[in-house]
């Protein structure tokens, strides 16, 4: 039910309003709505109500244990919310002065030392608002360097086939075209494969370490070797940066350009689609091409840098210091765990992603890679389950909504049949991890038993088994307010 | 396992039917769909469109991913089935009779490269896990 389905002629609740002031009648008359908008009529409790009932629908880390695979959904400090909160904070305004900014201003400028540390890179920027945003600057600057050497035959961006989606996107939206290569049976790069690809049209590749399939690129001094040699440069998506941070760092691997999203790995809200946070670091070869804004220490005066300070800088893409109030969270998260703190982040995300993929193992689940120890997350594939009882991936994750957890992601990567990549994070107990495994060995029973009542699930859920196939095909996404509320005047 | 012994197949799961005039119908295989899952949307390429062979033609969309469908050889596209597109889920029910694309080959010889179903079968037993 919406807000609107609650709406009735003429109920308000005026309490909280602010104090009104002032008039409109000097707007020109052009501008002025020719009708009032609409919005629900409804009482405070209503409102109250509506959007408490919402929340309690909510499954979220914080209500459930939430081990959706590449995702991390690490359990978010409360500390770093009410710091970036202090109002010194979220009432500054963007354009404010410089010099009475300079608390905000050092913090951010503090984050981008830390990044560049705990990644070896030169140089970061923290303008991209995203993921996608990051990898989106991270491209434009490769291209940046091959336009401004002239080296412009270079037209290819190689990626593994067990990349995220993203990478072959942002390739494109680049305005290169993409090489797939594949992978071995053990989830690495097929080195052939890729030095057959390399060439004087290659650009660069795009690679996550640890990969999509939990594995850790053994090879990535290899790989690195290969695409420089054929001129390419290297691009490090940071999708899985929990699972190495402060332990190996991209910049040591040989990566020019990385991008970080600091809405998994550091720690700040996300699930619903954001804001997200989606930094870049370079290589020394790559500094003059950064995104603007970013903090500058001008002989102890924190600045932003414009076009003047980065005359070949790919642009500028955020207004102001990008997702400002998420980036006042990483701080925070990065200050409270500390250099050793980072240390423990990836010790504990691949201690807990081992200790499940062994507790899985045990219970009888097939792993898509058993000959290799899990980064920080793993896949279990459940095609031989399918195959006897019919029981799929998607009737088993709808199953462990009953069961209280969060479904691991599924069917990705799509190279393995009926799969769960499941990603616990450093921030459960034994006893959150054991539950889970126990939760998996009933369905599994169930599913060997019953599967008809796996099929059917879930359950006890606000709604049940969706029909995907319809949500797709007849996208309802607006709501006909005309119909149910006639506009005032 | 449901490869016909009369089509010929591609490594990236098209099949493919030799019409008595030579033209080629073409299509995803029941294990491609088996993938994929429940069709949401069908792409196909305009009638007219000369393709390399390879080429990214078509596009199926899942309810769990969508996925380009290439050109199983050079030549041009004479007919596309509007009705997969309006009814996607034809793929789902039966993939060789819901045909996506007919195509007119550059070069009739080209066809002698495609897998036959036997190949074809031993591919997809190597690319299970």
């Amino acid at each position: 039910m919406l807000i609107f389905d609650h709406s009735r002629p003429g109920r308000t609740a005026t309490s909280q309003l602010p104090a009104a002031g002032g008039s409109l009648d000097d707007l020109p008359a052009a501008l002025r709505r020719k009708a009032a908008p609409a919005l629900p009529e409804v009482s405070e409790l209503d409102v109250v109500r509506h959007y408490t009932r919402l929340s309690q629908k909510n499954f979220s880390i914080d209500t459930q244990f939430y081990p959706l695979g590449s995702c991390t959904m690490k359990y978010n400090p409360r500390a770093c919310n009410s710091l970036a909160m202090l109002p010194q904070f979220l009432a500054r305004h963007p354009a404010s002065p410089d010099e009475t900014g300079q608390g905000f201003l050092a913090s951010m400028f503090e984050l981008q030392e830390m990044l560049k540390d705990v990644t070896g890179m030169a140089g970061v920027s923290m303008a991209p608002m995203a993921g996608a945003h990051g990898e989106f600057a991270g491209v434009a600057m490769i291209r940046a360097y091959h336009d401004a050497r002239g080296d412009t035959a270079r037209r290819e961006i190689i990626v593994p086939d067990a990349a995220h989606g993203t990478n072959p996107a942002t390739a494109t939206m680049c305005g290169y075209t993409v090489k797939e290569i594949p992978t071995d049976s053990t989830g690495a790069v097929n080195l052939e494969a890729l030095r057959a690809a390399v060439g004087p049209q290659t650009a660069g590749l795009m690679l996550t370490n640890p990969s999509t399939l939990g594995v850790f690129e053994k090879t990535i001094t290899d790989i690195q070797k290969i695409v420089h040699d054929a001129g390419g440069l290297l691009y490090y998506d940071g999708a899985n940066l929990n699972a190495i941070l402060g332990k190996v760092r991209p910049g040591d691997m040989g990566f020019d350009v990385i991008h970080m999203n600091l809405h998994k790995t550091f720690s700040t809200p996300h699930g619903g689609g954001g804001p997200g946070a989606g930094p870049v670091g370079v290589s020394q070869r790559l500094l003059p091409f950064m995104p603007i804004p970013l903090v500058l220490n001008d002989n102890g005066l924190y600045r932003l840098a414009t076009e003047t300070d980065l005359p070949q800088s790919i642009g500028r893409l955020s207004a102001n210091m990008g997702n400002a109030g998420v980036l006042m969270r990483a701080y925070v998260y990065a200050r409270l765990l500390g250099g050793e703190g980072m240390h423990r982040v990836a010790e504990y995300a691949t201690l807990n992603a081992n200790y499940l993929m062994a507790k899985l193992r045990e219970a009888g689940f097939d792993l898509a890679f058993p000959e290799r120890r899990a980064s920080h997350e793993f896949i279990v594939t459940l095609k031989k389950l399918k195959d006897v009882t019919g029981v799929s991936a998607m009737d088993f994750a709808k199953r462990l909504l009953d069961y209280g957890y969060h479904a691991p992601t599924t069917y990705f990567p799509m190279l393995v049949p009926e799969c769960l990549l499941i990603e616990p994070t450093e921030t459960e107990s034994r006893e959150t991890l054991d539950g889970f495994v126990e939760a998996m060995k009933t369905i599994k029973h169930e599913a060997e038993t019953n599967p008809e009542l796996v099929k059917g699930a879930p359950y006890s859920l606000p709604v049940r088994r969706l029909d995907d196939v319809k949500a797709a095909r007849e996208l309802d996404l607006a709501y006909p307010v005309a119909e149910s509320m006639p506009p005032r005047v | 396992m449901n490869i016909p012994a009369d089509l010929k197949y591609t490594p990236s799961h098209e099949w493919v039917r030799v019409e008595a005039d030579g033209t080629l119908t073409v299509g995803i295989t029941h294990h491609a769909q088996d993938l994929l899952g429940d069709m949401v949307f069908i792409e196909n390429p305009a009638a007219g469109r000369a393709l390399k062979k390879g080429e990214e033609c078509a596009v199926v969309e899942s309810v769990k991913a969508a996925s380009d469908v290439y050109a199983p050889v050079a030549g041009e596209v004479i007919a596309a089935n509007g009705d997969v597109e309006s009814s996607p889920e034809a793929i789902n029910k039966d993939a060789y009779s819901a045909w996506m694309f007919k195509l007119k080959p550059a070069n009739a010889a080209d066809v002698a490269e495609l897998m036959d179903a036997a190949a074809y079968q031993k591919l997809v037993e190597s690319e299970a896990h």
